[in-house]
């Protein structure tokens, strides 16, 4: 269902001026675009942190309101290590989600570049951009977002249904759902599999979230403000979840919060002022 | 697959989307209601011309007609025999019909049809339309003893009766042969005779013609009939509200045609003929104005046969015309099931003088009158479909509001990695799934109509006390309908392609929302 290539346009790549080079090999990566989509080990990867699972280089964002340009991030550097579970802290509106946005290819930067695993991701074609948000991301958000017409186990099966054509997904089905069970077991939804959303309490719709952005066996997995909308033992829950998942499953993670005593559950955490990173 | 499922919770949940292919729904069911009595009217009315006239008619362009009709069939067949299954000659000429009601000549301005009796009814459905089982199984125009049609048998027993017919035939002849001799007995005298010979103009002229009868003989109306006649039913009848006919003329009456002669100058001659049966096609144009009776009396009435090889029937003293040269106005041929009609006049055209003759297919003679019914289907498509389309703005505008709220879901299909063409496609699905069940359910509706159509008729005119299917103006007792299945896929398909149309902007919009806007839509 996802033939490469042929999206419509989603993500409205940055015109040529605008991608000046800010380092010296960005030409390169620009002139090698062929070679990246092919080989994910680039030479362009000297530039980022090659034992990054994920990084970015000088990052800037601006957001137009009106005709006033509003700039969030001024050149955003970030490393992130593999099996690393990373909180990034600021006041709000500092760029937090944006920031994310950008590292799950939600959208393009003005200038930077963004790397996963030593590989150029921002500029990629946008049905591998597609892809890679289906495989190689999870992503959960403060509002659940979870599908109101979908049952708990059909928000989970999402992306498996989304990477897949009808046939594909009606041949392995058993398999897709005995997974996505396994998963509702492990984030303890086990007796909520045929209800739909409205009918789960936000730590349970947050669950889902989680398990939903599991099922396609993901690297990374972002999270914005995960625990946002939780009273404590709901979003204490969620942590203990996601740091469980994090030391038995390698998962890398990125949590974006506001909350200085949520953060403290990382195993690092980096403070976002005025766009730029600064590191405790 | 995700786009599947959700099409389908979308149709199964928001039903404000339903709604508003309701509209869909009517105007399919309208439109199929429309077509199927519209192409049952023409299919009724086509199979009345069609079995009225024969599938081809080759005619004179003289009033006078053309000689020998056997070598005119022979060259017909020459030149296009392969395609021909049967012709017969015939002589049309306009004339006037007059007869008597209650001792009041009534005049009708007819087209009087000769025809021959024994092949006739191969070339056209003329013989179904009599009133006389017999007759319809085999063309006499000797009056019967009786036995004519008391229920029209082409609609069936629910229409109303026509008890004038059980009288009909040889009892009602005699019947009025005895009221004529009571009016005339009282005064036994001769010149009272001669008063009611006078009194009649006709028969005073049949007199110094001296009908053929043999000589020595008299005509006596109870036992004896003139040359046999077939009316138009319409000719001498009137329906009234109730839709039941009345008869001014039964088989059995004497009726007068006066006609020119085919000689030139032509001249007026009168013939009295007697009734022996009713024609009724219910097209009413032809039910008014035709009167068929048999070649032969029009041949020897109007002069056309060459008197040199004509001879004389030493029984009767009549002409007899069996072996004589004769002249006919036409002839009616009828082509093999599945040849283009066309092809074969355009054949036949190019071979005969168009000076002479015309040749004509059967929808060429009803060209006018078949085109406006075809216009009239047409405009009203144009019309009808204008009502579907308006659903399909209806459409437009409720997928932009599903849009709308369904932008964070749209923001969280595509972080999950959905594309563009996946988003596209969901919403394209859903209106397509629209147009199904709008169209299936308009379909079924529509059909459901179509079939109890008559039925809905008469109980909206027992609501409204107003007939709403008069049929002293039509000549359906029912209103007829005819589904064509083509027609069907033609409306569905225009719906659904509407309804496509209509959820292809929304969705594309849907398609290009930016992720993180969408995400960030509240």
């Amino acid at each position: 269902m996802n033939e490469p290539g042929r999206g419509a346009v989603l993500v409205t790549t940055p015109p040529p001026n605008r991608l000046r080079p800010i380092w010296p090999d960005d030409r390169r990566a620009l002139d090698h675009r062929g070679a990246a989509r092919s080989d994910p080990v680039v030479a362009d990867g000297a530039a980022a942190d090659p034992h990054a699972a994920l990084s970015t280089v000088g990052l800037r964002k601006s957001y137009f309101r009106g005709a006033i340009e509003v700039p969030v991030l001024r050149g955003a550097d970030l490393s992130v290590r593999h099996h690393e579970f990373l909180a990034i802290v600021g006041q709000s509106g500092c760029g937090k989600s944006t920031l994310l946005h950008l590292l799950g290819t939600l959208d393009a930067p003005d200038a930077g570049a963004v790397f996963c695993h030593g590989r150029r991701i921002d500029n990629l074609p946008v049905a591998q951009r597609d892809t890679l948000r289906n495989k190689h991301f999870g992503m959960i958000f403060q509002f659940y977002h979870l599908l109101p017409e979908l049952t708990t186990l059909e928000n989970v099966l999402l992306p498996v249904m989304v990477a897949n054509g009808i046939w594909r997904y009606l041949r392995h089905r058993a398999e897709h759902r005995h997974r996505a069970t396994q998963l509702l077991q492990q984030v303890g939804l086990a007796q909520r599999l045929r209800h739909r959303p409205r009918e789960l309490s936000g730590g349970e719709m947050q669950r889902a979230a989680i398990a939903r952005a599991l099922i396609a066996q993901p690297k990374i997995l972002l999270a914005d403000e995960p625990t946002g909308n939780l009273d404590r033992a709901a979003g204490d829950g969620i942590m203990q979840l996601l740091r469980f998942l994090n030391t038995t499953q390698d998962l890398t993670i990125v949590m974006v919060t506001h909350d200085q005593t949520i953060a403290a559950g990382a195993d690092r955490v980096i403070r976002l002022v005025e766009g730029r990173v600064e590191e405790p | 697959m995700y786009r599947l499922l959700l099409c389908w919770r979308y149709l199964r949940t928001r039903y404000i989307a339903l709604a508003s292919i309701i509209s869909v729904m009517l105007g399919v069911a309208t439109m199929i209601v429309v077509n199927s009595v519209m192409s049952g009217f023409t299919h009724e009315m086509q199979a009345r011309i069609h079995g009225i006239l024969s599938d081809m008619v080759f005619e004179s362009r003289g009033l006078a007609g053309f000689p020998n009709a056997d070598r005119h069939m022979q060259e017909i067949r020459r030149v296009a025999g392969a395609w021909i299954e049967g012709m017969t000659p015939t002589v049309h000429v306009p004339a006037m019909l007059s007869f008597q009601v209650a001792g009041q000549w009534q005049p009708r301005q007819v087209m009087f049809i000769g025809i021959d009796q024994d092949s006739y009814s191969s070339v056209s459905d003329f013989g179904q339309y009599l009133q006389h089982p017999a007759n319809r199984r085999k063309l006499s125009f000797r009056l019967r003893e009786g036995g004519y049609d008391v229920v029209d048998h082409q609609s069936g027993p629910s229409v109303p009766r026509r008890p004038q017919m059980a009288e009909a035939g040889w009892p009602w002849r005699r019947q009025k042969a005895r009221f004529a001799q009571a009016d005339a007995n009282p005064a036994p005298a001769t010149p009272a005779d001669a008063d009611t010979r006078s009194s009649d103009p006709f028969l005073a002229r049949d007199q110094a013609t001296s009908s053929g009868l043999a000589e020595g003989k008299t005509f006596d109306p109870a036992r004896d009939q003139h040359a046999g006649a077939i009316l138009g039913i319409a000719l001498a009848s009137y329906r009234g509200t109730d839709g039941a006919d009345r008869f001014l003329i039964l088989p059995g009456d004497d009726v007068r045609l006066t006609f020119p002669t085919a000689g030139t100058p032509p001249q007026a001659v009168s013939e009295a003929l007697t009734v022996v049966d009713l024609y009724e096609s219910k097209m009413s144009e032809y039910d008014a104005s035709f009167v068929f009776a048999p070649i032969e009396t029009l041949q020897l009435a109007r002069g056309m046969y060459d008197p040199r090889t004509a001879t004389i029937d030493p029984d009767t003293g009549q002409i007899d015309l069996r072996n004589a040269l004769t002249y006919c106005t036409s002839i009616q041929i009828k082509v093999k099931a599945g040849v283009d009609l066309d092809l074969v006049r355009d054949r036949l055209r190019s071979h005969f003088p168009p000076e002479l003759y015309g040749i004509y297919t059967w929808r060429d003679k009803q060209g006018p009158l078949l085109a406006a019914v075809q216009m009239e289907t047409a405009i009203l498509n144009v019309l009808l479909f204008l009502i579907i389309a308006v659903a399909g703005f209806g459409i437009l505008a409720i997928f932009f509001m599903i849009v709308v709220e369904k932008t964070r879901d749209i923001g969280v299909l595509k972080s999950l990695g959905a594309s563009g063409r996946g988003i596209l496609g969901i919403f394209v699905g859903y209106g397509l799934g629209l147009g199904l069940v709008g169209s299936g359910v308009g379909l079924g509706l529509g059909l459901l109509l179509v079939a109890y159509i008559n039925e809905i008729a008469n109980l909206v005119s027992t609501l409204t006390g107003h007939p709403l299917f008069d049929p002293s103006v039509y000549y359906f007792h029912k209103i007829p309908t005819m589904v064509r299945p083509l027609t069907l896929i033609w409306i569905v398909a225009g719906a659904m392609s509407i309804a496509l149309l209509a959820s292809i902007l929304p969705a594309r919009r849907a398609a290009r929302l930016h992720p993180v806007e969408a995400l960030r839509y509240e």
